[in-house]
């Protein structure tokens, strides 16, 4: 039997404490929709996505009714268009126009998967994939682009990450009246998982099925305010009290997922364990630390608390949840979560010292505004320095970092909504790296793959 | 189909009643009711059986939320599957 406390408490993690689903993620395979002919290929791309995502917003919206919890974002995450463009040739931007009709049509809020997979190699339509990513993103609103540049198992591509620094930065440049928003829009990854329902890095793998539901939680505001209740308590309490508010969010994310997969007639993929900050009050990673002990998020000792974090979002989601699967961590988006933005403004919180916290939870350097005159070197050293320790760790890392182009020191880039806004960072050494991401090639697999 | 209706406020005479008369307005059988008031505030919940409503579930989460408007009451009607799954393993 339900107890007066426990309904009183869920009600007051969704009004007070910003716990919500992030996103409702309708993974969409397209590779048959394959053509030799760009037009057609197209025009299959557009009826495919419109015929299986037709209802996935007003079940949406029924599912957010039914059980009171608001369901922030539904999205749509598709193959990776690589693949698409190695069949039909032409000009790859086409897939990203037709994939902002499809957003327009069925109201989704974004659509990922414009994305490349070359931790190994360029294959056909790679690089033209690639190349384009500038112009797709400067052309449409909704359209995310991914790309993997390495793996545990494959090493790094580093001709990959070449291209990716000077990708970043002709984002950026083509958006910049629309404060970059172009690199806001692109993850570079290192081990992307297939089924990840968060933005902007969601694309549906090859190995997945036809079509499925992935869902991705929320929930900051309630693991620190849950902590708030244990001030003096242990760390072994610290981790104990997260762990039981990680169940309680993941079995929410567990029973959205599973009914909204009965609804639309298509299978269940994965909760993602995750901790997704948003910009609102009360809704920060960083202040979750910052209720563990440490002053400002930053400061020593904030990799420890987000290691201890991050494992037990995992311990305690995972037996909620019949399959976990995405990025499922804690996240670190630097723009999307208010404590980080004023840790960062005062200077607390560095991109060295994020570069270290990223070794320790779910994804990487994400959403860092840094100086618009970066060399495009320096960003394909920051990615393959995030890469390295992905690759070394076994785990998914990320970069995607915003070059404020025309902005000066101090200034700051306002994205608006769940982008939130951030201070540009300084990158403390501005010595070349060009040299070495000249060099290209490939970074070797290390041992940690050989486990066969 | 069971639903789970809270109701929170400033205490005031009639608040059982009036939700209650909502309730049975729409065909939705109350199976349970809990509730207490400390200093002021009320609170209340309800467990609802809503198989035979008369009108669907957004109708009569409607209909209780104008009564919240109404009396000035924080009312809420969610499926009660969500605060098993949060709270029951």
């Amino acid at each position: 039997m339900l107890n007066t406390k426990d309904i009183l408490e869920t009600i007051r993690m969704i009004e007070d404490e910003n716990l919500d689903i992030r996103t409702i993620t309708m993974g969409i395979s397209l590779l048959d929709c394959a053509d030799s002919d760009i037009h057609r290929s197209c025009d299959k791309v557009y009826d495919k996505i419109c015929r299986l995502a037709e209802r996935l917003v007003p079940v949406g919206c029924e599912i957010e009714n039914m059980y009171g919890i608001p369901i922030i974002n539904k999205r749509i995450s598709v193959t990776p268009i690589s693949l698409l463009t190695a069949v039909s040739g032409g000009n790859p931007v086409e897939y990203a126009k037709t994939l902002e009709r499809c957003v327009n049509t069925v109201g989704v809020n974004f659509i990922g998967g414009y994305s490349a997979l070359v931790h190994k190699g360029f294959s056909a339509g790679d690089r033209e994939l690639i190349e384009s990513i500038p112009e797709a993103l400067s052309v449409t609103d909704h359209v995310c682009s991914s790309v993997n540049i390495g793996s545990t198992k494959a090493g790094i591509n580093m001709d990959a990450v070449g291209m990716m620094g000077k990708v970043i930065l002709e984002s950026a440049r083509l958006t910049k009246d629309k404060n970059c928003m172009g690199a806001a829009k692109i993850v570079v990854f290192c081990n992307a998982p297939e089924d990840n329902p968060f933005m902007a890095g969601a694309f549906h793998g090859i190995g997945e099925p036809d079509c499925e539901i992935n869902v991705g939680v929320s929930g900051p505001g309630v693991v620190r305010s849950a902590l708030t209740k244990c001030p003096d308590g242990d760390l072994s309490e610290v981790a104990d009290i997260i762990k039981k508010t990680a169940f309680k969010i993941t079995r929410m994310g567990q029973l959205v997922g599973t009914e909204a997969s009965s609804r639309l007639g298509v299978p269940f993929g994965i909760v993602d364990l995750s901790l997704a900050p948003t910009p609102a009050i009360g809704d920060s990673v960083a202040h979750i630390i910052e209720e563990m002990g440490i002053e400002v998020c930053g400061a020593h000792g904030t990799t420890a608390a987000l290691a201890l974090l991050n494992d037990a979002v995992k311990k305690g989601g995972v037996m909620a949840s019949s399959h976990v699967g995405g990025l499922s961590g804690a996240f670190i988006p630097v723009s999307e979560d208010a404590g980080m933005i004023d840790a960062a403004r005062s200077g607390d919180l560095s991109i060295e010292k994020l570069e270290a916290m990223t070794a320790v939870c779910s994804v990487g350097l994400d959403m860092i505004v840094i100086p618009g005159d970066t060399p495009p070197s320096t960003i394909s050293a920051i990615i393959a320095d995030e890469a390295a320790i992905g690759m070394v760790n076994s785990k998914t890392t990320a970069v995607r970092v915003v070059p404020a182009i025309g902005k000066k020191d101090g200034e700051e880039l306002e994205f608006g909504g769940l982008f939130g806004s951030g201070p540009i960072m300084k990158l403390h050494n501005d010595r070349s790296s060009e040299k070495f991401i000249n060099r290209g090639g490939r970074i070797p697999a290390p041992m940690q793959s050989l486990k066969n | 189909m069971k639903a789970v209706v809270t109701v929170v406020g400033r205490d005031t005479v009639g608040i059982l009643a009036k939700v209650s008369s909502v309730c049975a307005e729409n065909n939705a059988n109350v199976l349970d009711v809990t509730q207490s008031v400390m200093q002021d505030l009320f609170t209340m919940v309800m467990l609802l059986d809503i198989s035979d409503i008369t009108s669907d579930f957004s109708g009569l989460q409607t209909a209780l939320y104008a009564l919240g408007d109404t009396i000035g009451m924080k009312i809420h009607v969610m499926h009660e599957d969500i605060f098993n799954s949060m709270h029951h393993i």
